[in-house]
């Protein structure tokens, strides 16, 4: 298109103005916003190095979703006399996360979370840079001496809530709203339906794919696209409660995601499997501080804590919380895990044989399905 | 429990009313800023300042009605912005444009803060009797919710306006020749103010659809891009409201489509479905970038333009 500039003066004001204003407004909006460093700051115990921690958000933390959960975890770490945090919000994947990444360096932080894959080679590059600085890279995987990954087995209570979804349904169809064709994706939605049929084998769970984190209307319309094929219980991957609502409105139920979702949907929200990231922030900081971490790659489940699922609602029964906290129990003392055979793939063929367990890298690089959910991984 | 095919068609087509009911609103109030002479590129953040402050209101007074004339109000007050900068200052309108959509983002993120979390009222699916029981046409046009059918009273007004009136005259050939509506009485100024902000209460009305009926909820930046496809819906519509219906429809339609033929489970690729809308554009685009193909389909010929009386 044509810019066409007639008034060269007043647009320029405009402009300025513009950028001005809509800076301000953001960082009013807690777009960056640094909490003033704890009094109690030098009488931190064991004589450690204060933590200046930063973070740097995909989204807004107004999601409701993925970056409130980190963000209340960081309001946890907080609290710590030794510690002082900052974050910086909807930071766009690229360039400009080594940019902001670049500013808290200059800035004295020591210890940085990127909290989106996409910030991986950005967490890379600005890293080989600032040897001092430990970098924490959320659900990535590559590393460096001063680069760790943290993720957790959010498969572990998705498998749970899987149980609990099939126990709720009259229909035997339970519908799954999935984001983008990625492992993390295909493994939560793999083992929520091997959870719902574990407890009942009749059980179809079809999956649409939506191709957003971030979509409120889309996501409704996804979930009403599920309903309308009889599912009677919605799970969700998204970071949006807006398939919460769509189940409620139907007189459905639903399962949650990343952090308790109840407040959107009382009447249909059963359970969300949720993340616990203070349980990572908290041990990252404390090593910072005492001067023993080392980069390595964290990927915790239900025993550590950094999932978990969120309090059941009412309408769930106590036989199906006593099932479900059984298998979770079994979980967390590891003597059983999710991807345990026998499992087949949607074609029916043997994928895991029984009394195997499938290895994480096998788990990490996930692209199949699993027999009994209805619908194909988009390619 | 399997759904019937016909059932799902309905499911379909209901849902592509439904999901093409916010860029409708938008695209209504943009045809009219557009055939004034006006571009606004500003509407994603117009949308999320209706989104909010239709919101706000509603979720404090408790009545979604109260919102969504809030959510009208806010959005024709902040296209005054652009209204100034482009009409009375004569700035460039795409600048002017996308500052109102960072400044929306800003702002609406701003107040929106204390919302985050909290379940406002909104509108509840309302069947009218009679006319929702009319097979398959009945069920996809009546059983939909209250600001649906406020845009299936918009669309004919609008349309008749533009075409009918002394009112639409003057718009249009504001938007055609503007020394020329002007040297016959009609105030450029007024006609694009009224506009402008006519197109800002639209896209805040499309803003409140999303926050008040698709979901009663507010979060940041829920408006997903709609603006910027509704830019490119009111050249499919060819600046007609009218057309904006069906295109609005077909726009939600595909995505109607590929969500519920991936939830039957058929295996057609999704991807092709989810961009034909945006062939559609595209081809659109590329044709009306022809001088001769432009005039045909009736892109306002002072679009972008700023008017000063000296000039002529």
């Amino acid at each position: 298109m044509k810019l066409r500039i007639t008034n060269h003066r007043s647009t320029l004001l405009i402009a300025v103005f513009a950028l001005a204003g809509g800076l301000f407004l953001q960082a009013c909006g807690g777009g960056e916003k640094a909490v003033a460093p704890e009094a109690a700051m030098e009488a931190a115990p064991g004589n450690g190095v204060p933590v200046k921690a930063a973070f740097i958000y995909v989204s807004p933390v107004g999601d409701a979703g993925w970056t409130l959960a980190h963000d209340k975890a960081r309001l946890v770490v907080d609290e710590l006399p030794y510690v002082e945090t900052a974050y910086t919000e909807a930071v766009p994947e690229g360039a400009e996360a080594e940019r902001t990444l670049n500013q808290y360096v200059r800035d004295g932080y020591n210890l940085i979370f990127t909290t989106s894959f996409g910030y991986m080679d950005p967490t890379i590059n600005v890293a080989a840079t600032s040897p001092d600085v430990t970098f924490m890279h959320c659900s990535g995987f590559k590393t460096a001496p001063n680069v760790g990954t943290y993720f957790g087995r959010m498969y572990q209570p998705r498998y749970l809530t899987g149980m609990i979804a099939a126990k709720m349904s009259k229909s035997n169809v339970l519908g799954y709203v999935a984001a983008h064709p990625i492992p993390e994706v295909i493994r939560g939605l793999n083992a929520f339906a091997l959870g719902a049929q574990s407890v009942n084998p009749k059980i179809k769970v079809h999956v649409v794919w939506t191709q957003t984190w971030y979509d409120p209307a889309k996501e409704r319309e996804a979930a009403e696209s599920l309903l309308d094929v009889g599912a009677d219980v919605i799970a969700q991957h998204q970071d949006t409660p807006a398939p919460q609502q769509a189940a409620e409105k139907r007189g459905r139920y639903s399962i949650g995601y990343n952090s308790d979702m109840s407040s959107f949907a009382p009447a249909a929200h059963l359970t969300a499997p949720i993340w616990h990231w203070e349980v990572v922030y908290n041990k990252v900081v404390e090593q910072v501080h005492t001067g023993t971490w080392t980069s390595s790659q964290y990927w915790g489940g239900l025993a550590d804590g950094v999932v978990g699922l969120s309090p059941y609602s009412d309408l769930v029964p106590q036989d199906v919380r006593d099932l479900v906290e059984a298998k979770k129990a079994a979980i967390v003392s590891g003597a059983w895990d999710v991807f345990t055979g026998p499992i087949n793939n949607q074609a029916g063929e043997l994928w895991v044989p029984e009394g195997e367990v499938m290895s994480d890298g096998d788990m990490l690089g996930m692209t199949k399905l699993v027999e009994g959910v209805v619908g194909t991984i988009p390619k | 429990m399997e759904a019937s095919p016909l059932v799902l068609v309905v499911a379909v087509l209901q849902a592509a009313v439904r999901s093409g009911t916010p860029i409708l609103f938008v695209c209504i109030g943009e045809i009219y800023a557009e055939r004034s002479g006006v571009l606004n590129v500003g509407l994603e953040g117009l949308m999320l300042v209706g989104a909010i402050a239709g919101f706000s209101v509603g979720y404090s007074v408790g009545n979604p009605v109260v919102g969504v004339i809030a959510a009208a109000i806010a959005g024709a007050l902040f296209s005054l912005i652009h209204a100034y900068v482009t009409i009375t200052l004569r700035a460039d309108q795409i600048v002017s444009g996308l500052t109102l959509t960072i400044l929306g983002t800003g702002i609406s993120g701003f107040f929106g803060k204390p919302m985050i979390g909290q379940v406002g009222p909104g509108f509840d699916q309302i069947a009218i009797p009679g006319l929702s029981s009319i097979p398959i046409l009945g069920q996809v046009l009546f059983r939909q919710d209250a600001m649906v059918y406020l845009s299936y009273l918009l669309v004919p007004i609008a349309w008749w306006v533009m075409y009918k009136t002394h009112l639409g005259l003057a718009i249009r050939s504001v938007g055609e020749n503007p020394a020329t509506a002007d040297s016959l009485g009609v105030s450029v100024t007024k006609v694009r103010y009224g506009c402008v902000l006519f197109g800002g209460a639209m896209a805040g009305l499309g803003g409140a659809y999303l926050s008040l009926a698709y979901t009663t909820m507010w979060i940041e930046q829920m408006s997903g891009g709609r603006g910027w496809i509704t830019l490119a819906l009111v050249i499919f519509a060819a600046w007609n409201p009218a057309r904006a219906m069906l295109g609005a429809y077909l726009f939600g339609g595909a995505d109607a489509l590929q969500l519920r033929v991936q939830a039957v489970g058929i295996e057609i690729p999704t991807y092709f479905l989810m961009m034909l809308p945006y062939v559609l554009t595209i081809t659109i685009l590329v044709l009306a970038s022809r001088a001769s193909m432009r005039r045909r389909i009736g892109a306002p010929a002072a679009l972008g333009l700023p008017y000063a009386r000296e000039e002529r």
